[in-house]
């Protein structure tokens, strides 16, 4: 027991820099990929002038922190052999009902955000009890709650955005804590979060465990449908959370917010090498993926690069993303 | 060179990037033999087979067939020259029929469509040729493993083949079922159909090999016949020692009763089961396969909540409704089939070796990492497994370890009873015998042993008694002394 003390300072620095080369040597083909796009972007004649200027950084900052909050909970849910359509979804109702409670009903933002949460995770909980509950596949109860979702935000608020326009209301999404944009902040919150959840505590394995073998898991005595509803519902949540923080940036919510950011939330999960037979993934990985995306939209961008065309850019670079993963695993396989 | 050589493969080699999987491997199969081909888990033997079916290509050596030499570059090749492959896990499409399995890829054709009527009359035609009583028409799904297996035998036989390679084909099939499979090997090479035969069951080679090949760490080791040689010297040409003694087993007078269950049914599969286990005692549970041994564990571990009947534990009457209540009452299950119901086969061994005890280190969101590696280590010391280190990827390690990684997992919950369902399935030689070495260690501490087997000579070896199980009933209980494999099968069978 001695020897264990004296050597646990030691110990516990040597864990650090063997799972952060992990993590080098798990990610090293985005984050090369990641280096190459910024190098890129800093040094091409077109953006230099602004790409790496402080405003157009936190901006980037600013436009990926709602798309990790989903890419968070999509991390969870995909580990554990499913997937969550409905997030992008939750985000247009969330968004309605949060402005509607301060624009319409004249209650405080206070309100408005515990109210927009609860409607994320009521919809989570939803998800996670017909999931747990039931055999239906993941796909089909999300595709479903994703219907109703967005069927409701448009019964809700007639198709009509619900505008809120005071300045408190956008503190949010588009102010500032201290020199730091308050999503940024944010979004520091949800990552600490969710990796103490996925790292540091029993639920967290025991979500690697159903997803990588449910069956296995359910011998060990692991409560499957307990983590299976606690992951749902937790990505319920930070999509009701995307959706406030995205309402608060547009000055209203809007029907149509969050259309397709389902997708993007998937892409950051899988660009970051998770894998979609589930059982295994680090949140290390989507934050890269969610970096890589962010920057590829903002760089297009800047790049002038026709929006149509954005789509096919960012589809190649998911499917190559994804592709040197395969290669890379399928070498080491042997 | 001896008549009617049929497979000749010389000085075979193959790497892998960093691996020297086989090594100047030579086999030689004559028409109408069954060669079996032995060794441990990673030996060389899969490897092997892969080169002969095309899914590998050697680096060097040479195959004749009928003393022509072949090219085998792909599976087409292997196909076409009358060589098939029954693979241990079975690849046939679960919701096709069996007809349609047979001649899948290769369908009777009336025109454009399939016809249906000829593909199950020819289908049935070969069935019924070798008195399969299984219907052409039945979707595979609804087979048991055994009929599935018969079902890849005909398809094989339906392309031809000369060479006829099984590996383990009798790993999860019953002795009954085992007669019938080796009978109809017996049909085959009276036909003249070379078989190559991987098992890891020594008592088979008697019953149906005429020879045998012994692969050791990618190398050749000798090929002998098997009536002119011993058990003894074939197990240590696999493992390169002598192995002093397979079974260890000390038998004691057992405690006290600890585990008493009565009228066990789960209204399918077992009925009215009673049974008791004493402390320090290891029981054996035989029987068919299907005939619920392993139903009636998963009531005893809770995994059945739907069962009626009680159990006992140290004369208190206890409920259990899941496998956390059987944890907390002391119980521990090691499941058949480690891939399907044990393995997180992309996790670490640490990962694998610590789930059932995350309560030991990690205390809400503070987890004491030297405390799961010094649990890990320990278990991995306990069992002797051998791996790299504790962050390996289970998937990356061979059967046995795998299974030593899967006890040790159960043992760290400290088990008072700990329930082992065919522990030595798919596990070579040298690591079934260190299994046998640490259940004897086990029961010596006071732990109680439930073991189910299907193998008879490790069953008859390890137990102070056995109950017989028949149709989800118990059929009867024999003492150590005088039990035979008759009995059993007399028990069984009934």
């Amino acid at each position: 027991m001695a020897e264990i003390t004296i050597s646990k300072t030691q110990n516990s620095n040597n864990r650090f820099v063997k799972s952060f080369k992990g993590f080098i040597r798990d990610n090293l083909g985005i984050i090369i990929a990641f280096l190459i796009l910024v190098i890129f972007l800093t040094l091409s004649p077109v953006t230099r002038s602004i790409f790496p200027t402080q405003k157009n950084v936190f901006n980037v900052l600013r436009q990926i922190s709602t798309n990790l909050y989903l890419a968070c909970g999509m991390t969870m849910v995909i580990i554990l052999g499913g997937i969550d359509l409905s997030v992008g979804s939750i985000i247009a109702l969330t968004g309605c009902v949060g402005a509607a409670i301060v624009s319409r009903y004249g209650l405080p933002i206070a309100a408005a955000i515990v109210g927009g949460l609860l409607v994320g995770l009521l919809f989570g909980i939803f998800n996670g009890f017909v999931i747990s509950k039931t055999t239906i596949p993941p796909f089909i109860v999300t595709l479903a709650t994703m219907n109703i979702a967005k069927g409701l935000a448009y019964v809700y608020t007639g198709g009509a955005p619900v505008r809120v326009v005071t300045k408190e209301w956008q503190f949010l999404g588009a102010g500032y804590v201290g020199p730091f944009p308050t999503p940024v902040i944010i979004l520091i919150g949800v990552l600490i979060l969710t990796g103490i959840i996925m790292n540091k505590t029993q639920i967290g394995r025991h979500i690697y465990a159903v997803g990588g073998n449910a069956q296995a898991a359910q011998f060990s005595g692991i409560n499957v449908q307990k983590v299976k509803f606690f992951v749902h519902a937790y990505s319920g949540l930070l999509a009701g959370l995307a959706g406030m923080v995205l309402a608060s940036r547009m000055y209203s919510g809007q029907p149509t917010a969050g259309d397709g950011a389902e997708m993007d939330a998937i892409a950051a999960v899988v660009v970051g090498g998770t894998s979609m037979a589930g059982g295994s993934g680090k949140i290390g990985g989507t934050i890269i993926g969610g970096l890589i995306i962010g920057v590829l939209n903002n760089g297009l961008n800047l790049l002038n690069v026709n929006s149509f065309w954005q789509y096919v850019v960012k589809g190649v670079v998911i499917l190559l993303a994804v592709y040197i993963d395969f290669i890379r695993n399928s070498k080491a396989k042997h | 060179m001896e008549k009617n050589v049929l497979l000749q493969m010389k000085d075979i080699h193959k790497t892998f990037p960093g691996v020297y999987a086989l090594k100047d491997i030579n086999l030689e199969v004559r028409a109408g033999e069954v060669h079996a081909l032995l060794g441990e888990n990673g030996a060389g033997k899969s490897t092997l087979i892969k080169v002969l079916g095309g899914i590998y290509q050697a680096d060097q050596g040479e195959i004749f067939i009928d003393g022509n030499k072949v090219d085998i570059s792909d599976v087409r090749d292997a196909q076409q020259q009358g060589i098939s492959i029954i693979h241990q896990e079975l690849v046939l499409v679960p919701y096709m029929t069996v007809a349609e399995n047979i001649y899948l890829g290769r369908e009777p054709k009336n025109g454009l469509f399939v016809n249906h009527r000829k593909m199950e009359e020819d289908a049935q035609k070969l069935l019924d040729a070798y008195q399969m009583e299984i219907d052409a028409a039945m979707v595979v799904a609804n087979l048991t493993t055994a009929q599935q297996q018969m079902v890849e035998i005909v398809k094989a036989i339906s392309f031809d083949s000369k060479i006829l390679v099984m590996d383990e084909p009798t790993s999860s099939i019953s002795d009954k079922e085992v007669e019938f499979l080796f009978n109809t090997m017996r049909i085959l090479t009276e036909k003249g159909v070379g078989i190559i035969y991987i098992s890891h069951k020594m008592s088979e080679l008697d019953q149906i090999c005429d020879r045998v090949t012994v692969l050791r760490d990618g190398k050749y080791v000798g090929t002998e016949v098997v009536k002119e040689t011993t058990k003894e010297k074939l197990i240590s040409m696999m493992v390169g020692r002598e192995l002093q003694k397979y079974y260890t087993r000390d038998f004691q007078n057992a405690g006290e009763v600890v585990l008493k269950c009565e009228k066990i049914s789960d209204g399918k599969l077992v009925k009215d089961a009673t049974f008791e286990i004493r402390k320090g005692e290891i029981v054996g549970f035989s029987g068919l396969v299907g005939s619920g041994r392993s139903e009636l564990m998963k009531c005893v571990f809770g995994l059945n909540q739907n069962f009626t009947g009680d159990i006992t534990i140290n004369e208190k009457k206890v409920k259990i409704k899941s496998p956390i209540d059987a944890i907390k009452n002391g119980i521990a299950l090691v499941p058949e089939d480690r891939k399907k119901e044990g393995l997180y086969k992309v996790q670490s061994v640490k990962y694998n070796s610590t789930i059932e005890v995350l309560d030991e280190f990690i205390k809400g969101i503070i987890v004491n990492y030297s405390k799961e590696e010094a649990i890990t280590q320990k278990y991995i010391d306990m069992m002797s497994t051998k791996t790299p280190s504790q962050d390996q990827i289970i998937g990356n390690l061979s059967g046995g370890n795998q299974q030593k990684v899967m006890i040790g997992r159960w043992l760290a919950t400290t088990p008072k009873i700990l329930i082992l369902d065919e522990p030595t399935r798919g596990v070579d030689v040298g690591a079934k015998s260190e299994i046998y070495a640490r259940m004897n260690e086990l029961v010596k501490k006071g732990v109680s042993i439930i073991m189910i087997s299907s193998e008879l000579p490790e069953i008859i070896n390890m137990s102070d008694r056995i109950y017989v199980m028949n149709s989800g009933r118990i059929a009867g209980c024999l003492q150590r002394d005088g039990i035979s494999q008759e009995h059993i099968m007399q028990l069984a069978a009934s």
